[in-house]
């Protein structure tokens, strides 16, 4: 029961939204264009970033990620999660699953805020879109700024969790 | 782990989508285009971190932005906290990393686009 409750929301937002195009009311048809278009990207990647957390979970043992991007990897170990992080695509929140991972498989605090913001701002399909709507000098300009700033924000995280016995759920 | 997700980023989705009714791109130009400087940042790093835009459109519309005259400085801050700052996406993220460690990251990340955008502002 308690599953059917928790749909309550997205079924009534998707009942409006049929009406709406039923009636023609363009509010509520906007708001679907754009329910749709996020709804298109969230079904592209999420599923795959699943299969991926799924291969990855049970193909990489923990040992290696421990000795790669564990706790004493050091500058190596960054390198590696910047380079995983700006091979993949989609949103942000696709990521949060594989940080789990790279948690649970002993990835450092550290290097695993570095990855989040690796995938957000410096992933490779995305900087070719930069580079043709922004030009290259902005795309390249932004890119090594933003590298070393994201990678002291995981410094600050590691820093501010490593005593407070720091955790990542599985929802 | 995606079932559990499911009604969560359904939800998100739906207020993301009227969110973005609610700032179409003529509202972001005319806000992000006239307050250069200070202004045009502050502006640019709300309406980014409450958007959450795919970039294969938000590059399109940047580069419309940047030809209605925002300054490149102003979209730097701006695609920053669009990727880096998630605030319709933080209940999400507090399922994965708890409330507070979340909160902390974005706001950090808030942070770090305002400095990057001062940095930029220093070569451009």
């Amino acid at each position: 029961m308690k599953k059917i409750k928790e749909y309550i929301f997205p079924i009534v937002f998707l009942i409006f939204i049929g009406f709406s195009f039923l009636l023609n009311f363009a509010v509520g048809k906007q708001v679907g264009m754009n329910f749709w278009m996020f709804f298109k990207e969230m079904i592209l990647f999420l599923p795959l970033m699943f299969i991926l957390i799924g291969l990855f979970d049970v193909w990489v043992p923990r040992e290696k990620i421990e000795r790669h991007i564990g706790n004493e990897s050091g500058w190596k170990g960054t390198g590696l999660v910047i380079l995983l992080a700006s091979l993949q695509a989609g949103p942000l929140y696709g990521a949060f699953p594989f940080a789990y991972i790279l948690w649970k498989k002993g990835c450092s605090i550290k290097n695993i805020f570095i990855y989040l913001g690796a995938f957000a701002t410096i992933k490779i399909p995305m900087i070719t879109f930069e580079i043709g709507f922004l030009g290259l000098k902005f795309s390249l300009l932004r890119t090594l700024i933003t590298l070393p700033v994201f990678i002291f924000i995981g410094y600050i995280m590691e820093w501010y969790l490593k005593d407070k016995k720091f955790e990542m759920k599985q929802p | 782990m995606f079932l559990n997700l499911l009604p969560l980023l359904l939800l998100m989705l739906a207020l993301i989508s009227v969110v973005l009714f609610l700032i179409p791109n003529e509202t972001l130009i005319r806000y992000m285009g006239k307050g250069s400087g200070i202004e045009g940042w502050a502006i640019a790093a709300l309406l980014g971190s409450v958007a959450l835009i795919p970039g294969f459109i938000a590059y399109p519309l940047c580069g419309i932005l940047i030809k209605s005259g925002v300054a490149y400085t102003t979209i730097a801050v701006f695609i920053t906290t669009l990727t880096m700052v998630g605030i319709v996406t933080l209940p999400l993220e507090a399922k994965f990393f708890g409330w507070k460690t979340s909160i902390i990251r974005n706001t950090l990340s808030f942070i770090a686009a305002l400095l990057i955008g001062f940095i930029m502002m220093l070569f451009l």
